[in-house]
C-alpha cells in the first residue's frame, strides 16, 4: 500500500537526469549565444544610463521643477502638484534623493519599454481570437510565476546589471500594458465602428481615429497599472544589481536596519502614490467628454 | 421609365438579394429559391433567412423609403447598399457598378464618394465635438483641412447647430445629435445618402421638425435618399416612392397614394387604416372629368395638391368647389368639398 501514502513519482534517477539535461541544455545556449544577446540589449542599457545620468545629474530644483510641471500638464490640479512636491522635498530631506531618482529613472524606462512593447501586441490580440486565445496563457504565467525563478534564466544570460533587472521588471509589468490595450479595444462601440466603416475608412484610419482614442482611457488605467506593478518589483530587482530605494531596504532586511527599511520602503510608497494620482488624474481627464451634460 | 431613371448615375438597383445567415448560408438559397419558408429554415437547418429575393428600382435624386417592422430585415437591407452587411447572393447596382463584386479597395473608395451614412443611435465619435465630428468624412478621404472645416461649417449651420461646433455630443440634446449625423453625411457631398431609422430614436415632435428639415434640404440637394422606418406615416411623408417589407420580402412597392389607396394585401391594407389620408393622397387621384359645358370654377388647384391642403384652400376661400389644372394651367378635372371628405374619411374605391 505504498503507493497510497506516498505519491507515486518518477524514477529519481531519471528526474536527476532530466533536470540536469535541460540545465545544461541551457548553460550550453548561453555559452554559445550569451554574447550576441548581450549585444542585442545594448541601446536598452544604454537608455538606461542616459535616463539615469540625466536623473541624477541633473541639479535638484530643476528635477523639481520638471515632476511638478508633467504633475501639472497631466493632472491641472494643484492639489496633486502640491503633494507631489511635498513628498520629493521629504524624501530629498531624509537623504534619499539619489536613490530615488535612480529608481525614477529605471520605472521611466521600463514603463516606456511596456509601453512599447506592450500597446502593439494589445493591438495584435483584440484584432484575432486565436491570438487572444494563446497569448491570455502567457500573460498569465508572467503574472504568477515567482519573479525569482524567472531571474534565474535571466541572469544567466545576461549576468548581473541594469538590463536583466529591466527584463525582469518588464516581464512582470507587461501584462496589464497588453490586457488593457486589449480590453480597451474591444470594447469600443460597434456602432461607432460601423459609421467609421460606412463612411471608408481604412483600418489605420479607424484605428487611428476611433479605436485608440476610444481606448485611451482604458490604456491609461493599462498604464498605472504597469507603473505600480513596477514599483513593486523594486526591491526584487535590487537583488540583481539594479541600484535604487530596493538596494538599501536589501541591506536592511539582511541586517536588520528596521529604520532604513521603513524609510526607503516609505520613499517607494511616496513615489508609487505620486505616479498613480498623476496617471489616474490624466486618465481621468480625457474621459471628460463622456460627462453627461445634458439630460 | 423607373427603368431608366434607375440607370442613371446615382440610382440604385438591387436585383435577386438574398441574405441567409448561418454557417452554410449559400447553399440554402436554391433551397429558399424553390419555396423554403423562413420558418423551415430556421427550424430544419438552423440558418435565418434575412432578405428574399429583393428587387427594387431606387431612381436617382429621389427618397425611397424602405418600410418595415421590426425583424422585417430593413436595417439588413440598407446596409447591403454600401455593404456593411455582406449578401448571400444577388446584385447591388450603383451608377453602373456591382458593389456586391468591389474589392476591398474599390469599396473603400465606393463608400468614400458614393455614399453618407446616418444612424439610428447616432454613432457620433463621443471623444471628437460637433466640428471634428463632421469634418470625419473629408478627413477619410484627405481632402485638405480648410476645405474640410469650410464643408462643415456650411452644412452645421445650415442644419441649425451654428454656435455648437465645440460641443461634444454628450453635451447634445437627441435631436440636436442626429443633427450633427445629418450635417456629418450631408459634408460628404456623396451623391446617396443612407438613413437607418434616422429619427426613429427622437421624440415625435422633433422627429416632425427634422422630416421637415430633410425635406427642406432634398428641395436643393436632389441626392438619392434611401430611408428607412418603422413609421408608415413617415414613411408616406417622406417617400417619393415606398417599398413595405415583411420578414424579408418586399409586399409592396409604389407611391405613398399607391400605397393608400390599393394596399397589396390585407397586411398592408391594416398598416393603412391608421394612415391621415389628407396628407397623401393628390387631387388626380379622386378628381372627376370636366364637363365640357361646365361653369367656370373660382377655386383652382394643382393636381399634385394633397387633400388636406385642398380643404384648407375651400375653407379659407368659403367655396366648396375646385378646378384640378395641371402644370400648364389647364383644367383637367374638378371636385367638390363633399368628394373630397369622403375620400379622407372612407377608403377610396380604387380606379
Amino acid at each position: 500500500m505504498d503507493w497510497l501514502t506516498r505519491f507515486p513519482h518518477m524514477n529519481d534517477d531519471t528526474l536527476r537526469v532530466l533536470k540536469k539535461s535541460i540545465d545544461e541544455g541551457f548553460r550550453t545556449f548561453t555559452r554559445a549565444y550569451g554574447d550576441s544577446i548581450e549585444a542585442f540589449f545594448q541601446p536598452l542599457q544604454y537608455f538606461l544610463i542616459q535616463s539615469e545620468r540625466f536623473m541624477t545629474n541633473t541639479p535638484w530644483p530643476i528635477i523639481l521643477v520638471l515632476i511638478a510641471a508633467i504633475a501639472w500638464i497631466a493632472s491641472r490640479n494643484w492639489k496633486i502638484v502640491l503633494s507631489s512636491v511635498v513628498t520629493l522635498l521629504l524624501i530629498g530631506f531624509f537623504d534619499m534623493w539619489d536613490d530615488t531618482m535612480k529608481t525614477i529613472s529605471m520605472i521611466f524606462v521600463c514603463t516606456v519599454l511596456s509601453i512599447v512593447i506592450g500597446i502593439p501586441i494589445g493591438i495584435a490580440m483584440s484584432r484575432s481570437n486565436r491570438l487572444q486565445s494563446l497569448i491570455n496563457p502567457i500573460l498569465d504565467v508572467m503574472q504568477t510565476m515567482p519573479s525569482f525563478v524567472y531571474l534565474i534564466p535571466v541572469v544567466m544570460l545576461l549576468g548581473i546589471g541594469k538590463v536583466p533587472g529591466l527584463i525582469a521588471v518588464v516581464i512582470y509589468a507587461i501584462p496589464p500594458m497588453i490586457r488593457l490595450t486589449n480590453l480597451g479595444i474591444r470594447q469600443v462601440d460597434r456602432d461607432v465602428l460601423e459609421a467609421a466603416d460606412a463612411f471608408g475608412s481604412s483600418s489605420w484610419q479607424k484605428l487611428k481615429n476611433v479605436q485608440m482614442p476610444l481606448a485611451l482611457p482604458t490604456i491609461m488605467a493599462g498604464i498605472n497599472q504597469t507603473i505600480m506593478m513596477a514599483l513593486a518589483m523594486v526591491v526584487i530587482a535590487s537583488m540583481i544589481g539594479v541600484q535604487g530605494l530596493g538596494q538599501p531596504v536589501l541591506k536592511a532586511i539582511a541586517n536588520q536596519y528596521f529604520t532604513l527599511g521603513m524609510f526607503n520602503g516609505l520613499a517607494i510608497v511616496g513615489i508609487a502614490i505620486i505616479f498613480d494620482r498623476v496617471s489616474q488624474a490624466y486618465g481621468k481627464r480625457l474621459q471628460r467628454h463622456l460627462e453627461v451634460i445634458h439630460g | 421609365m423607373a427603368e431608366a431613371q434607375a440607370n442613371a448615375e446615382n440610382g440604385i438597383r438591387i436585383r435577386n438579394l438574398y441574405k441567409i445567415f448561418g454557417h452554410n448560408a449559400a447553399s440554402y438559397v436554391d433551397m429558399v429559391e424553390k419555396g423554403m419558408t423562413k420558418a423551415e429554415l430556421n427550424e430544419k437547418h438552423g440558418h435565418v433567412l434575412g432578405l428574399k429575393d429583393i428587387n427594387i428600382d431606387m431612381p436617382s435624386g429621389g427618397i425611397f423609403v424602405i418600410m418595415g417592422l421590426s425583424g422585417s430585415g430593413k436595417s439588413t437591407l440598407i446596409r447591403h447598399i454600401n455593404r456593411l452587411i455582406d449578401p448571400t447572393a444577388g446584385e447591388v447596382i450603383v451608377g453602373g457598378a456591382d458593389v456586391v463584386k468591389m474589392n476591398p479597395r474599390e469599396l473603400r473608395e465606393f463608400r468614400r464618394r458614393k455614399t453618407a451614412m446616418v444612424f439610428q443611435k447616432f454613432a457620433l465619435l463621443p471623444h471628437r465635438n460637433v466640428l471634428e465630428n463632421t469634418v470625419y468624412g473629408l478627413e477619410v478621404q484627405g481632402v485638405s483641412r480648410a476645405r474640410q472645416v469650410e464643408a462643415a461649417m456650411r452644412w452645421i449651420e445650415r442644419v441649425g447647430l451654428r454656435g455648437f461646433e465645440k460641443s461634444y455630443p454628450n453635451q447634445l440634446s437627441g435631436g440636436m445629435q442626429q443633427r450633427v449625423g445629418l450635417a456629418r453625411a450631408l459634408t460628404n457631398d456623396a451623391p446617396i445618402l443612407l438613413m437607418d431609422e434616422a429619427f426613429s430614436a427622437l421624440d415625435p415632435l422633433i422627429r416632425m421638425d427634422m422630416q421637415t428639415v430633410l425635406l427642406d434640404l432634398q428641395k436643393e440637394i436632389r441626392k438619392t435618399i434611401v430611408f428607412i422606418t418603422h413609421d408608415l406615416d413617415e414613411a408616406l411623408r417622406l417617400g417619393d416612392r415606398v417599398a413595405i417589407l415583411r420578414d424579408g420580402e418586399v409586399i409592396q412597392q409604389g407611391t405613398a397614394q399607391d400605397i393608400v389607396l390599393n394596399p397589396a394585401d390585407g397586411y398592408i391594407a391594416n398598416f393603412v387604416k391608421e394612415v391621415n389620408r389628407g396628407r397623401v393622397i393628390r387631387l388626380d387621384a379622386i378628381m372627376e372629368p370636366v364637363e365640357p359645358d361646365a361653369r367656370p370654377i373660382e377655386i383652382r388647384a394643382h393636381a399634385e395638391t394633397t387633400l388636406d391642403e385642398a380643404v384648407t384652400m375651400l375653407t379659407r376661400a368659403g367655396q366648396n368647389e375646385l378646378s384640378v389644372v395641371n402644370g400648364d394651367g389647364r383644367a383637367i378635372g374638378r371636385l367638390d368639398l363633399q368628394r373630397i371628405i369622403s375620400a379622407m374619411v372612407t377608403p377610396a374605391t380604387s380606379e
